[in-house]
């Protein structure tokens, strides 16, 4: 109980923090108050992957994209998170009363929710949806827009950056579940490790694996993997861990080496106690694609199907906040280019 | 057999207890958490929409099954704390062999269902054997099969797992149309789309047959007086060893098939989202029916109206799903708590009702003795 309201206060304050400029909404429910027009707001409902609002990762990456766009438009929102284990009929059901409650757009953040996403949409035609992370058969329709992203190009820079900042030559990636789609941020990482340096040592380490998710939402976990990892030499470990790359960073701290942060820019979001640690982080712009879902509603272009956000379309990336890797961002550039023109391709399995 | 009333209403006093004690204290809970306490009440006990009602007998007979399957192993004793693990290797072995389609149809589906039991089975007996050749306790030896078993399907998985394109999630080989179960459409009762899971019969025949054998054959019997009295078991000619065994294995055939409404008529495959947690909510739903196959049948339905209803808990009351869990908590501890005061309060009933007569006879005898 006391974890859950301590990352509701952390959600709270990351989320004032974030959008202090601007007023946005920032707690569920409430709608914002630019009232530009008298039109009526787009109305988002929005389902959390496991983990929610102030993961300081993949849910809050897809929470500042909603959080720009009410900024802009004005929206009345509504946001609800799934948990670890759950029905099937608990993912349909949260669509269902997101609907229920009159939010006709509906993001849906997760592939957990792939089958869930296309049976609801198919039962409610006249509602858009947008599902972050997958583009499978299961949730493809009419209504439907997926946002997919191209996880292992951006590793491949984070990876390059570890191997170029290493002094140990022995490097680690923390990844939160073993599923398929964090092995793609695990293949990128090593392919762009191993390009700068073929004989670099890279330690592995999966938390926890599926059905048991708690892997993306355990700190304890997190801090004791990457501990094992700075112990046994490794000076720069990247974590794909959702809610658990917070423990990451407080090994990091304590052992005075890098980590590397994922989905958000971790240097703006982690704690601030450990923001220093962060090298850089693996960006996946799950923001910009939910803002593109909500303008397209908002313009009235919605377009079904997939859209992939690679690093030709800036939907990856790497951070360079605290300035850390000034010094090798030609480098890394320099591989950016080379993987936009096909000269290297990026693995999706290790 | 005369049907007792007041025997029936103690039966019902004491989860109907633990259900009020439950709602008092997490009514205070939220009070002081500063939650709407209204609120959140009147998302619980709406009437469920005709989606929901399916969906909460769809849970149901999932949770029956692992209910029965706990059952099994309570009424004697013994704690299977491993359903967890046991339906989660079954349902794989089954999804991995269903999937594969060696056989046609119907056929696929009952075979796929026998090699779910047996791998349940064979998972559940492990620790059986473990307490009867080496005096493991089957509590540690489930728990920690359980892990193995996470790890061991997450082993396999990898190598059964088929890409499916544009997916990131991992799965098995999703079945072919005519080797999945069809739903029981109640368009025209309810006037939903949604269907009840076609394997709703699995768990009622289930449910008939564990009151069966319990209650009905020298098994059966052999099975409670083991769980009642060893000693007494043993000096009735009961192979205590083989009891344990045998009850576990039957546990874990049974929990093997709580996986397979889900394979069979909603996931059509095993895959990474598969439905985690369902042998320890099989625990609760046995405690609060008391193994009783009709009172779990009736816990596993408040279980799965909580569960369904507790999802407009963040979208309706601002307030976190997981209260569900502390609501399902308190009442699965209040009635064990609940259970002793109403056993207790019998018990009190029976002497003073036994005093009474005894009272009246002891009245009348003097008489008779002066007579």
């Amino acid at each position: 109980m006391q974890k859950v309201i301590k990352s509701v206060i952390a959600a709270a304050t990351a989320a004032l923090t974030l959008t202090a400029c601007a007023s946005g909404t920032t707690t569920p429910g409430a709608s914002s108050a630019p009232a530009s027009s008298d039109a009526p707001k787009v109305k988002i409902g929005m389902a959390y992957d496991v983990g929610g609002r102030g993961d300081q990762s993949f849910n809050d990456s897809a929470a500042a994209g909603m959080d720009k766009a009410a900024a802009e438009f004005g929206l009345e929102t509504k946001e609800a998170a799934a948990t670890n284990g759950e029905a099937e009929s608990a993912r349909e059901e949260r669509l269902n009363q997101l609907i229920d409650a009159g939010y006709d757009n509906i993001v849906a953040v997760g592939f957990a929710y792939a089958s869930a996403v296309g049976k609801v949409a198919k039962e409610n035609p006249k509602v858009k949806f947008a599902i972050v992370d997958d583009a499978s058969e299961a949730s493809t329709g009419d209504n439907i827009m997926n946002i997919t992203f191209a996880e292992n190009e951006g590793s491949f820079l984070v990876g390059a950056a570890a191997a170029l900042k290493t002094k140990t030559n022995h490097i680690g990636f923390v990844g939160g579940v073993g599923v398929d789609l964090i092995k793609k941020f695990q293949a990128g990482y090593e392919a762009g490790a191993k390009a700068v340096n073929p004989d670099i040592k890279i330690d592995v380490k999966y938390l926890t694996q599926p059905p048991d998710f708690s892997g993306f939402g355990d700190v304890a976990k997190g801090k004791a993997a990457a501990e094992g990892m700075y112990q046994s030499g490794a000076d720069v470990v990247y974590h794909a861990a959702g809610g658990s790359g917070g423990g990451v960073f407080t090994a990091a701290k304590a052992a005075g080496k890098w980590a590397i942060g994922v989905d958000s820019d971790q240097a703006l979001t982690a704690a601030e106690d450990v923001r220093d640690v962060i090298l850089t982080s693996m960006l996946k712009r799950v923001d910009v694609g939910v803002y593109t879902f909500i303008k397209s509603i908002h313009d009235g272009t919605f377009k079904a199907g997939n859209t992939v956000f690679d690093l030709k379309a800036d939907g990856v990336g790497y951070s360079t906040t605290g300035g850390h890797i000034d010094d090798i961002t030609s480098k890394l550039d320099e591989y950016k280019k080379q993987i936009i023109d096909g000269a290297i391709t990026v693995p999706t399995a290790p | 057999m005369k049907f007792d009333v007041r025997k029936f209403g103690l039966g019902l006093a004491a989860p109907a207890l633990a259900i009020v004690v439950a709602l008092v204290l997490t009514s205070l809970i939220l009070l002081a958490a500063g939650d709407p306490v209204l609120a959140v009440w009147q998302v619980l006990f709406k009437a469920p929409l005709p989606r929901q009602a399916v969906a909460i007998v769809n849970e149901a007979s999932v949770l029956y099954l692992s209910a029965v399957a706990v059952a099994i192993g309570f009424k004697m004793n013994l704690f299977n704390i491993g359903v967890d693990g046991q339906y989660r290797i079954a349902s794989f072995m089954a999804a991995v062999f269903a999937g594969a389609h060696f056989l046609p149809g119907w056929l696929n589906i009952i075979v796929s269902i026998i090699i779910a039991m047996a791998s349940g089975a064979i998972w559940a007996a492990i620790a059986g054997v473990l307490k009867v050749g080496r005096g493991v306790s089957e509590v540690i030896s489930t728990i920690m099969l359980n892990y193995i078993a996470t790890y061991f399907v997450a082993y396999l998985l990898k190598g059964a797992a088929v890409k499916i394109e544009g997916s990131n999630a991992t799965s098995t080989q999703v079945l072919a149309e005519d080797s999945r179960v069809p739903g029981i459409n109640l368009e025209g009762l309810l006037g939903t789309g949604r269907e009840v899971y076609g394997l709703v019969f699995l768990s009622i025949a289930v449910g008939i047959l564990f009151w069966f054998i319990l209650s009905k054959t020298r098994f059966g019997f052999d099975l409670r007086a083991t769980g009642q009295s060893e000693s007494a078991a043993v000096a009735s000619g009961v192979n205590v060893k083989r009891m344990v065994v045998v009850a576990m294995i039957l546990s874990g055939a049974v929990a093997g098939l709580v996986g397979m409404p889900l394979l069979f008529g909603q996931d059509y495959a095993y895959g990474d989202t598969v439905q985690a947690g369902l042998g320890f909510a099989g625990i609760s739903v046995a405690l609060l029916g008391r193994n009783h196959p009709v009172g779990m049948a009736v816990s596993a339905l408040v279980w799965g109206y909580l569960n369904q209803l507790s999802n407009g808990l963040q979208i309706s009351a601002g307030v976190s799903d997981r209260l569900v869990l502390i609501i399902q908590g308190i009442i699965v501890l209040s009635v064990v708590i609940a259970y002793e005061v109403v056993r207790r309060a019998g018990l009190r009933m029976e002497q003073s009702r036994v005093a009474r007569e005894l009272d009246a006879r002891s009245t009348l005898e003097p008489k008779g003795a002066t007579a």
